[in-house]
């Protein structure tokens, strides 16, 4: 069954839709707006999708597997992705990878069983200068130790 | 305007705001644009100023501006490229924080200079916080008349939209972004043609750096020979340097194209933190070949960096201590463009994912004679083999990686 996407979201589509040329060039602000909708793009949501944009599901396929940000499966209630890359693991990420792991019960790429948490490791996130630092949904928290880890994720519902 | 800085707003409380940068004399210099001087006068002062792209080409913007034909019955765009996804590079984050009027302003004017009644500011998808605060800017701007039809009654329409991406280093490249921007995978287009003839939509194209557009308001403001003035004659204006890595003040400055690398770090940032020291320096973002300590007396700007066999690139500055391992370093960074190569040509497909491979071997401890030797063959083979400058991004860091901490990588491979 496809998804039906809500009034407020298929407001927004439209919106979107008419700032380009061409319908096809609002699919990746629609895929977000899905995203946001349905937690993660199910095979479902891009056959929608692809529907509303008169472009084929392949194609929808295509670019969502292209781009890391499109989830794939559910995902927890908070993402977690802390940076990987190089002025983050200068300053100590590696050790706060492994007590994010540890704290968290899982491994990156994997979401707790509660569906509390997904913890995922990602490249750089400009925000270098904060180093070691980390997403969680949308929110940055950067000059990160594992106190501050704690801090924050302990105080998350 | 009074500031005479690129980083003037930075960090100061509701700079952000219409009501601050109106009170900045904000937007006073693109009422002079659409009101004074034509998109002639604007494109002489722009090239008299010898600004170049702040994106890590630094082409000069005003000869690309210049190479968009006129007349013809196509729209024109402007793309702006707030994808920021160089490893080190924050800057343009910044300035989308707090000067999104800034960077407004200076559109109204690129795109009244090149003729373009539509801009899209393409950023990376998780920017989403600062992708809201660029949309509130562009509501209040055009509640003011500043965007929308006939701009402050000039007969000049523009409209502005974001864009966000959703996680592909890639699409920073230009014609990644526009196939990214036109909905559909991040592969770069072989080029000629070029986007100033055939860009997004197949309609002729100027895409630009935030930081590039973000000069144009203060080019205009002070004119081309006080913009000149401020760096080298022919690479004119400051630049934000975004300084990373164990150093005491990890943090964005403003310099003049042309100050130098070591007082950057030495001076402004702070030097190393307490019981650090320096091992070696990335000057232009993940993408430029590392320089060791006796190679940092230089100045930043593009010829001298090029002349060091490096790059100026986004003028992030990554630093690295004495207590980091150079095998992990050049783990991170085979990582890194092993993930993001976009697969089309099969040198940079297949070259960095083996030398990825090759890598963490050596780090796990079963590293092989000849190892180096060989990432260095591969790498030799990707270089100036692929139709995008990814190949190449890959490729000379982990050849100077390779080359200048020889010694240290093979103290990590057996027999
Ligand atoms: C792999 C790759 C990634 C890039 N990423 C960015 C980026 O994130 N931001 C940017 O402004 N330019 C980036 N560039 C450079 C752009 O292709 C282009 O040169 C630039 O946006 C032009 O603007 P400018 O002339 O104002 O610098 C990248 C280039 C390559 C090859
Ligand atoms: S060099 Fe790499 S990233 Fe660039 S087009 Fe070829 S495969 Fe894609
Ligand atoms: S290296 Fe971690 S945010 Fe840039």
């Amino acid at each position: 069954m496809s998804p039906e996407f809500s009034e407020q979201t298929k407001k927004a589509i439209a919106e979107i839709v008419a700032r380009y040329p061409k319908k096809e060039a609002a699919l990746l602000p629609v895929l977000h707006a899905a995203q946001r909708e349905f937690g993660y793009i199910s095979r479902a949501t891009e056959k929608s999708v692809a529907g509303l944009l008169e472009i084929s599901p392949a194609k929808v396929h295509e670019v969502v597997t292209f781009y890391t940000m499109y989830n794939r499966q559910p995902v927890g209630r908070y993402h977690v992705q802390i940076c990987s890359n190089l002025s983050c693991s200068l300053l100590g990420a590696g050790s706060l990878i492994d007590h994010l792991s540890e704290k968290l019960g899982i491994q990156p790429g994997e979401t707790t069983p509660d569906q509390k948490f997904t913890f995922s490791l990602v490249q750089c996130l400009g925000a270098c200068e904060q180093a070691p630092c980390m997403m969680v949904n949308f929110e940055y928290f950067g000059n990160l130790d594992t106190p501050k880890i704690d801090e924050i994720l302990d105080n998350l519902e | 305007m009074e500031d005479k800085a690129i980083s003037h707003f930075f960090k100061q409380d509701g700079a952000h705001t219409l009501a601050f940068y109106l009170n900045q004399n904000g937007y006073e210099q693109a009422k002079k644009a659409l009101k004074e001087l034509t998109p002639e006068d604007l494109l002489n002062q722009v090239k008299a100023a010898n600004l170049r792209g702040r994106g890590g080409a630094g082409f000069p913007a005003g000869v690309k501006w210049g190479f968009v034909p006129q007349g013809g019955d196509k729209p024109k765009y402007l793309c702006v490229n707030a994808d920021e996804g160089e490893p080190g590079t924050f800057k343009d984050r910044y300035i989308m924080t707090y000067a999104p009027h800034r960077l407004l302003e200076g559109i109204i004017i690129s795109c009244f200079c090149v003729g373009i009644n539509t801009a899209y500011i393409y950023i990376r998808g998780e920017y989403e916080n600062v992708a809201q605060r660029l949309e509130t800017a562009i509501d209040e701007a055009r509640a003011q008349g500043f965007l929308g039809k006939n701009i402050l009654d000039s007969g000049f329409d523009l409209e502005v939209y974001v864009h966000r991406g959703a996680g592909a280093y890639i699409c920073g490249e230009e014609t990644a972004l526009l196939e990214s921007l036109e909905g559909k995978r991040g592969n770069p287009r072989l080029k000629p043609p070029f986007p100033a003839s055939i860009g997004l939509f197949q309609c002729p194209t100027v895409i630009n750096n935030v930081e590039t557009i973000a000069n144009i308001p203060l080019i205009l403001h002070h004119g081309p020979e006080w913009f000149c003035n401020q760096g080298l004659p022919k690479d004119g204006g400051t630049r934000l340097f975004g300084v990373s890595g164990p150093v005491k003040k990890p943090g964005v400055y403003e310099l003049p194209v042309g100050a130098s690398l070591k007082d950057l770090i030495f001076t402004h940032a702070g030097g190393m933190q307490d019981g650090k020291t320096l091992k070696a320096v990335i000057p232009g973002g993940m993408s430029a070949p590392i320089l060791k300590p006796d190679e940092i007396d230089i100045t930043l700007d593009g010829d001298s960096l090029m002349e060091a066999k490096s790059m100026l690139g986004s003028g992030a500055v990554i630093v690295i201590d004495e207590d980091a391992s150079m095998l992990e370093v050049l783990r991170i960074v085979a990582e890194f463009y092993s993930h993001e190569s976009c697969g089309q040509c099969t040198p940079c497909r297949v070259g960095n994912p083996w030398i990825r491979k090759t890598v963490k071997r050596m780090a796990e401890g079963k590293g092989r004679r000849g190892d180096i030797e060989n990432i260095r063959r591969v790498a030799n083979n990707i270089l100036g083999k692929t139709l995008c400058p990814l190949g190449d991004a890959a490729a000379l860091p982990i050849l100077a990686l390779t080359e200048k901490f020889k010694e240290e990588l093979e103290t990590s491979l057996s027999d």
